[in-house]
């Protein structure tokens, strides 16, 4: 390959882990997986979703402690057997989990100092804990007061207390998972920054990412795993690595174009959504969506566009049934006449569906198996009048999507919570398509989902509208709604400021609509 | 052998529940010098924990839907009571009785699913409420007790299956028969279950495995019925009771739409409302159903002791609970079995009973019986620790 120093010297690495391989019953997540970590350098990992990224993050963290994988982690050098996550920090590793883990309730001040209290004989010392935190918070960009608590603010913004946290421990090495699968290009783009400010001040960036110009942008190089391999090591910094190039090392063949070919076939107008408005449920004066229409026709696939708090999720979740908000106001058409939709199951009855954005949260029972959650909103299909499920037909269900949709489970009986992350936003996708609605309303449909199986959730949505379905998505990847839509909405606080054909989508354009202001 | 093993390892949990009731039957069976299986101990066995069963079958759903019943003592005493003033003071046939008894057994579970599925007040506070207010109209309406309750009610907790079928040699033909049947049933079911198993290529337990545990729970019944049909008087019809609860309870969680939605509320609610879930209306379903249970076990308890007592089911609620949690169920709701809460249920029981017949202290009985929950919980998450990190 493209390396740029003839040969790395043992001291060139802050970290190594040598031949790692772990086994969870019945799944080998790692075999064998070598990964080098040169001293301040930005080292992406990329891979399918469920091939090791996560686990192997979760062995170098202690997560899963010394023991219970076979290998050996090299840090400067020295043999390192952490016992728990206390026991890498000691090492100045630090990770941030895909799914975030901070505290709903408790301020961010308490959570950035959550098990590593500023205290003095075992009494919190608020002073130092505010003030250390306001620095923080200031050194990653963010302007909260530390008394704010995370349920107030968004994914984003979560993200970046989460480093916050990090940073108030002696890190050496970052470990951040999926960053950026929750973030708008904004967010993300401030995320980025932030990282390279970070690798200014010597400490070295593991990064696990999707989005792969991301990784060209910000990485210098990038370890491959497939199917709990590594497959190689390439330098972004040498000549020709480029994202087809990461995604040939990925997929293990190289991807044409990252969208299938689609025309649409127009039909009639499915779902009107008409001069709707929206409160915040907490602060009942506030706007949150405001005097929104949308029209989607069978066939179709609708975009919305918007930076984060610009109220696509808020429309979405209301007319879902009124499922978030108050104060509800508007109409709602579907193929021409009005319907009423006070709750999910009239929302469902009426042929709508709402794929979340926050699986974890709203779309998936962890606990439960992928058939399940695969059957839950449509349990009705696979049960007599009186209420027994077939079980049998059920279990055939769940196997066709697992199929269908490549969910890298074992068995359609494997617990949902042991996926990983992308495999189980496929089961999210496969609930909702299972429940066979007229409209679909997918929320960040790819969000955590790697290219290739990108394209096959593309596939899928669009035989959804091959089927004469309409769909509508919400996603926060321009590109992603402009190779995808027939038509775009774009909205900025509640309102919808523009709607523009696929033929004139630009980000440019979709970004000036995106941030306009309120002129009222 | 390996395969055995290995699966034996991953499912530590209810192998090792099932271990437990045998051991500990059989560390009685010897500190006893063998009273505790005569067959006239074992029919009393069933006869005194009917009520743990049949409390703890409505508790896995409460529980596994994130809720708690503290009220199920109280609630039993207070139908009770009320069936015994209805058969006493107001001479109402037995059946009448037990069906108003049913009734008002529902609309005390409709009263407290009100508050806690459409007012959203918790369940522990609305039962705790509930736990008071109850005890207290048991008091009011029967004083202390009411006594001189007809032998047909009696019967229903004390009375015994008629020899219809004769005997054989000593054994009562009846009896024998249910047993049999029993296994029968259990077996079929077993095998249908593995055989859709195998036919959608999901893992199925190892053969060995399977004929093993078909074998052992034959032969458990097997020794139970024989046992029963030995005893003075044959088969309670309490044990029919129980048995006929337990089946259709066991059906509607694991094959109903109703039952997936316990699990799914519990599981993770805001998924499961999104999902178009009515979690009110399953929330208020769970506890019209705890009631109704719940006027079961006062019926039982009841009838058992031939007159109404105010005090009545004391504790009840904490014997089921401990039923359910010593059979696997988790704490935050979303996972339990009706299975392993009644095994649970015998586990409380064999206990209560050989701690009696060694004449244990009262005093000292409780405090086996905590030890024994905790040490049962305590296994259960120290297992699934060990089962995440392998
Ligand atoms: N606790 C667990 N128990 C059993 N299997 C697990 C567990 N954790 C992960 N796995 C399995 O290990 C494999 C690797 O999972 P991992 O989460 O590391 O994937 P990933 O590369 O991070 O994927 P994604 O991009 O979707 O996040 C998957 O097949 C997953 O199902
Ligand atoms: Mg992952």
């Amino acid at each position: 390959m493209n390396e740029s120093k003839a040969e790395d010297r043992p001291e060139d690495f802050v970290l190594q882990m040598l031949g790692i391989t772990k086994e969870f019953p019945g799944v080998k997540a790692l075999q064998d997986v070598t990964l080098e970590v040169r001293r301040g350098e930005v080292h992406a990992i990329c891979g399918e979703n469920g091939a090791g990224k996560s686990t192997l993050m979760k062995v170098l963290s202690g997560v899963y402690p010394h023991g219970s994988y076979e290998g050996e982690i090299l840090v400067e050098g020295a043999p390192a057997r952490f016992g728990g996550i206390k026991d890498s920090e000691a090492e100045g590793i630090v990770i941030i989990h895909q799914e975030l883990a901070l505290i709903p309730y408790l301020s961010i001040a308490e959570n950035i100092f959550l098990g590593n209290e500023r205290a003095s004989g075992g009494v919190l010392d608020w002073g130092t804990t505010r003030s250390e935190a306001a620095r923080l918070l200031a050194e990653v960009g963010l302007a909260e007061k530390p008394e704010t608590t995370p349920s107030d603010l968004g994914v984003g913004k979560q993200q970046l207390v989460e480093i916050a946290k990090a940073l108030s421990k002696r890190v050496n090495v970052l470990i951040l998972d999926e960053p950026t699968a929750a973030l708008n290009d904004e967010d993300s783009a401030h995320l980025l920054d932030l990282i390279r400010n970070l690798r200014e001040r010597g400490i070295t960036c593991i990064i696990i990412s999707h989005k792969l110009n991301e990784i060209t942008a910000i990485a210098d190089r990038v370890t491959v795993i497939r199917d709990g391999r590594t497959i190689e090591t390439l330098d972004l910094h040498g000549e020709g690595i480029t994202e087809d190039r990461i995604i040939r090392g990925m997929v293990g063949r190289p991807l044409d174009s990252r969208f299938p070919d689609h025309e649409s076939t127009l039909g009639e107008e499915v779902l009107r959504i008409e001069d709707w408005t929206v409160h915040h449920p907490v602060d009942t004066e506030r706007k949150v969506v405001d005097g929104a229409t949308i029209t989607v026709r069978a066939g179709e696939i609708v975009g919305l566009a918007g930076l984060m708090g610009a109220g696509r999720t808020e429309l979405a979740m209301s007319v879902f049934g009124h499922s978030y908000g108050t104060r509800i106001s508007g109409r709602l058409y579907k193929g021409g006449t009005e319907i009423h939709a006070r709750n999910v199951s009239q929302a469902i009855a009426h042929g709508l569906a709402y794929a979340t954005e926050d699986r974890k949260k709203f779309g998936l029972n962890l606990i439960q198996t992928v058939r399940e959650n695969i059957s839950t909103s449509a349990l009705g299909k696979l049960a007599s009048w009186w209420g027994v499920i077939r079980s049998e037909e059920e279990a055939g269900v769940a196997e066709k999507y697992r199929q269908d949709f490549r969910i890298k489970a074992p068995t359609v009986e494997s617990v949902v919570g042991k996926l990983s992350g992308g495999n189980q936003q496929k089961v999210v996708l496969s609930k909702w398509v299972f429940s066979d609605p007229d409209v679909l309303i997918l929320d960040e449909p790819t969000r955590g989902i790697d290219v290739g199986a990108k394209y096959e959730i593309y596939g899928i949505i669009n035989a959804l509208a091959d089927a004469g379905k309409a769909v509508i998505v919400i996603s926060s990847e321009l590109p992603e709604l402009i190779g995808l839509c027939d038509r775009i909405y774009a909205m900025s606080q509640g309102r919808i400021t523009g709607e523009v054909p696929r033929e004139r989508a630009t980000q440019e354009e979709l970004m000036r609509y995106m941030t306009m202001e309120k002129t009222r | 052998m390996n395969v055995v093993r290995e699966y034996l390892g991953r499912n530590v949990r209810q192998y090792g529940i099932v271990a437990a009731l045998l051991v500990i039957v059989l560390l009685f069976q010897v500190l006893t010098e063998g009273r505790l299986l005569y067959p006239d101990n074992i029919a009393s066995l069933i006869q005194q924990n009917a009520y743990v069963m049949i409390l703890a079958i409505g508790m896995v759903m409460v529980i596994v839907a994130g809720h708690i019943d503290l009220s199920v003592g109280s609630v039993a005493a207070f139908v009770g009571g009320l069936a015994a003033i209805m058969l006493v003071d107001w001479e109402l046939p037995w059946f009448a009785t037990v069906l108003v008894a049913l009734l008002v057994g529902a609309l005390v579970g409709a009263w407290q699913g009100f508050w806690i599925a459409y007012v959203g007040i918790p369940a522990f506070i609305v039962t705790l409420a509930g736990m008071l207010i109850f005890r207290g109209l048991a008091i009011v309406l029967v004083g202390t007790t009411v006594a001189g309750l007809p032998a047909e009610f009696n019967a229903i907790a004390g009375g015994y299956l008629p020899p219809l079928l004769g005997f054989a040699g000593q054994a009562d033909g009846l009896t024998l028969v249910i047993g049999l049947v029993g296994i029968a049933g259990l077996a079929w079911s077993q095998w249908r279950a593995r055989r859709a198993l195998i036919k959608h290529q999901l893992t199925a337990e190892p053969p060995v495995i399977f004929v093993a545990k078909l074998v052992v729970i034959a032969l458990l019944i097997g020794v139970v019925t024989y046992w029963l049909s030995l005893s003075a008087r044959g088969t309670p019809i309490v044990l029919l009771i129980v048995g006929a609860l337990i089946l259709v309870f066991s059906f509607v969680l694991n094959r109903t739409v109703f039952g997936r939605h316990v699990y799914a509320v519990g599981g993770n609610r805001h998924a499961a409302i999104l999902s178009g879930v009515n979690a009110q209306r399953t929330d208020f379903a769970i506890f019209v159903n705890m009631g109704l249970l719940a006027a079961v076990a006062g019926i039982i308890t009841t009838s058992r002791a031939g007159a109404g007592v105010a005090a009545a089911g004391t504790n009840f609620e904490l014997d089921a609970i401990a039923a359910c949690f010593i059979g696997g169920t988790a704490v935050a709701g979303g996972v339990g079995r009706i299975s392993g809460a009644m095994i649970g249920a015998l586990i409380m029981g064999v206990l209560n009973m050989g701690l009696s017949i060694l004449a244990v202290d009262p005093a000292w009985q409780q405090v086996i019986k905590g030890l024994v929950l905790l040490l049962a919980v305590a296994l259960d998450i120290v297992s699934k620790r060990r089962g995440r990190l392998t």
